[in-house]
């Protein structure tokens, strides 16, 4: 096992020591606890409290985040790894920690200032508060730029006014990062600020959960802001700059949100693998048959090269390099992948795969959301289109 | 007080265990190594102890074990010790149970101890010997198979396991405990301990370190030989009762335990 070769060139993509073991842990916690209540968690639409709290426990919410604050400070590669692990579960767990991590509170982390974030980090590293993240409009998702949500500053704080919607986690966080127009003569250049909401307080509704193709588990919701009081010390970095902490918050999530679809499509290849050698059809397995042994070579092949552009992007992260671009490319293409895997995957379990037992048909349907949300396919390629074009 | 639990590296209990035919020993590269389990509640067990007395109490794990085990170490740091120390020497491979106890006594000498604690067997080997021979080499009390252990000042106290019951057993410390699985169940390592591990010390030592004769460890020093080996004899197949009607089929299941006096 670990005989170091040290290639001459200096590259090495051994993980480190205690990212092993951190993949490994949350391994073994997936599927001790989270496999067998997947059914349940379909058929109920909701995670047990006793699972978030063992979630809890184990220390999933604070993953990405200071050690200072009672996070576990896993860095961009050891948050990706723990998310590939978790791709291996239901989809709801993932949505439930990703709208936290990495994207929620992540937005605080990156950009709050040191107040803030030394009062509301503590409780959300630990899980005993999360947090969501509310940039969507019912008239602004991919032009996110374009949304209409209102702070007027008013005395010592401002008045918040808009509908965000499908915001993860929006019926049971207990704080939302927030972008709203400050001033609409400058649009989202210098004109949307970002600010840390608590949604129990007033003037803050909760729509009913939307009812959705999958993903159940986890919910989505309006968040309505009529007259809703924010305090001026409530604006995650400075006003005026929030459409750059949305951006910088989102190369962060689809980052991880891809390193899911590592984990899941993997997940998937197994199952079609095991599943190829022991159904028998013309008196052999159907591994033997060519058609489908090249469905799974594809698989595997493609899930190569999604966890190796995950893995590169999130060393380069970890650089404290800008990553944008690649976590345009790193989002579009694993989610495409995921989507074509689980696809093939529900190919090869032929019938059964259609069937609620086998747990396919719910991963396709749950993969499906993987090339919309946290911006489509399509406007990742307008981003590495910019990135590529510009000067 | 200071507290030392032995931990030894074995293979994964789920992998399928290989023996080499050249020096008859276990392939221990061809799978993948985990923490002993048993050990595992020596380690908890050692936490809680602590847990109750921080200022004053220090869990360090010992290990022997080739320089790949510190990976388990790591992990018991993770789940809340302070501190290892790994004894790793070419020199040591082939170490038979009794050479093992030799170099852990003088291990543990060299880093000092009031409590020892361990599992009472390790899962591949499951020889059990270790503990008492350590105790032995160290001179002080052993208390083995403990479902419940207690540390009142100077002495500790455990309810030792026995078929019908069990035994209240105290000695004065320095000892050593064996503890069963019974006596606690074993935390998870938290991802917060998990990257925390990274910035515990592990000291790693040889044999010259610890001052060990050479002609003691090793195959050569050992005083076991394992002579040849053989595969346990393949069961007899089960037998198979193929019927289309099912009340048949039932039928001979129940002529068949009748006839075995199962019924
Ligand atoms: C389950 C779920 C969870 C979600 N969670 C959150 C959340 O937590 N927080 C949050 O803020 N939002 C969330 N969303 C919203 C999500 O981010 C948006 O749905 C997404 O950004 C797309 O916006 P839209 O639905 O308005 O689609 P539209 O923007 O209306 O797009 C419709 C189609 O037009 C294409 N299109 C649009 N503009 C262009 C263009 N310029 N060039 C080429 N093609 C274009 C799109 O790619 C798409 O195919 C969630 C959505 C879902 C379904
Ligand atoms: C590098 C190496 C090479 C070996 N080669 C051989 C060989 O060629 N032939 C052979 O027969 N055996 C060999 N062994 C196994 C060696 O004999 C065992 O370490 C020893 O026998 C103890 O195993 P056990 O199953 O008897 O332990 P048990 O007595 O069943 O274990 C009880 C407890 O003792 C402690 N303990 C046991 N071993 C260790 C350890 N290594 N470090 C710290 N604590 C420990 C643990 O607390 C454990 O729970 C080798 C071991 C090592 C590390």
């Amino acid at each position: 096992m670990s005989s170091v070769m040290h290639s001459p060139s200096g590259l090495n993509f051994e993980l480190p020591e205690e990212l092993v073991l951190l993949k490994r842990t949350i391994r073994e916690f997936v599927e001790k606890e989270l496999w067998p209540i997947a059914s349940q968690v379909e058929e109920t639409d909701e995670i047990p409290q006793a699972t978030i709290d063992a979630m809890r426990s184990l220390g999933l919410f604070g993953l990405p985040f200071a050690e200072q604050y009672g996070g576990a400070g896993v860095g961009e590669l050891g948050y990706c790894v723990a998310l590939e692990e978790l791709g291996r579960a239901s989809a709801a767990f993932s949505n439930l920690l990703g709208a936290h991590c990495s994207i929620g509170a992540m937005a605080l982390h990156l950009d709050g200032g040191p107040e803030l974030k030394a009062r509301f980090m503590p409780a959300l590293c630990a899980g005993e508060k999360l947090a969501c993240f509310a940039l969507s409009e019912p008239g602004a998702g991919s032009d996110a730029a374009n949304i209409a949500t209102r702070a007027v500053l008013d005395g010592d704080g401002y008045v918040l006014n808009g509908v965000k919607h499908f915001i993860t986690s929006g019926d049971i966080a207990d704080y939302a990062t927030v972008f709203a127009v400050t001033d609409p003569a400058r649009g989202a250049r210098g004109g949307i600020t970002a600010f840390w909401v608590d949604l129990n307080g007033p003037g803050v509704t909760r729509g009913p959960k939307d009812r959705k193709m999958g993903l159940f588990g986890s919910h989505t919701c309006e968040l309505i802001f009529r007259d809703a009081r924010v305090p001026a010390d409530h604006v995650i970095g400075s006003v005026g700059a929030g459409f750059k902490t949305a951006m910088k918050t989102l190369d962060m999530g689809r980052l991880s949100l891809a390193a899911g679809c590592v984990g899941s499509a993997q997940f998937m290849l197994e199952k079609s693998v095991a599943y190829a050698k022991e159904r028998v059809q013309f008196g052999q397995p159907i591994a033997r048959q060519q058609a489908v042994q090249f469905m799974l070579a594809d698989m595997a092949t493609e899930i190569f090269a999604a966890r190796n552009m995950v893995y590169h992007t999130a060393w380069k992260a970890d650089r404290g390099e800008r990553f944008s671009m690649e976590a345009a490319m790193v989002k579009r293409y694993c989610s495409d992948m995921a989507i074509h895997v689980v696809d093939r995957a529900l190919q090869i379990h032929g019938g059964s795969g259609f069937m609620k037992e086998t747990g396919i048909e719910r991963a396709y349907r749950d993969a499906r959301i993987l090339a919309i949300y946290e911006g489509t396919n399509e406007i990742q390629r307008l981003i590495i289109a910019e990135e590529l074009l510009r000067g | 007080m200071k507290i030392v639990v032995t931990v030894k590296h074995v293979p994964d209990t789920n992998a399928e265990k290989v023996l080499d035919p050249q020096t008859k020993r276990l392939n221990r590269s061809a799978v993948e190594n985990v923490l002993n389990p048993f050990d595992e509640y020596a380690i908890e067990e050692a936490l809680r102890l602590r847990d109750a007395s921080p200022d004053t109490t220090r869990v360090t794990i010992a290990s022997i074990a080739p320089r790949s085990g510190l990976e388990i170490l790591r992990k018991a740091l993770a789940m809340g010790a302070d501190d290892a120390v790994l004894l790793s020497d070419d020199a040591i491979a082939g170490s038979d149970t009794m050479a093992t106890a030799y170099l852990l006594a003088l291990l543990l000498r060299h880093i000092g101890c009031d409590l020892v604690l361990s599992g009472t067997q390790s899962t591949d080997a499951l020889n059990g010997i270790v503990p008492a021979a350590l105790a032995e080499l160290l001179g002080v009390p052993c208390l083995t198979f403990a479902k419940k252990l207690m540390v009142e000042g100077n002495s500790v106290e455990i309810q030792r396991e026995t078929e019908d019951g069990y035994a209240r057993v105290r000695a004065p410390m320095p000892a050593l405990v064996s503890v069963t699985k019974g006596i606690n169940e074993p935390r998870y390592p938290t991802l917060k301990g998990i990257m925390g591990a990274k910035k515990k010390e592990i000291r790693t030592l040889s044999l010259t370190d610890i001052g060990a004769d050479p002609t003691r460890v090793g195959a050569a020093g050992s005083k076991t030989v394992v002579e040849s080996f053989a595969a346990a004899g393949a069961r007899a197949k089960g037998t198979v009762i193929t019927a289309t009607d099912p009340r048949e089929g039932a039928r001979r299941i129940f002529d068949f335990l009748i006839e075995r006096k199962a019924l």
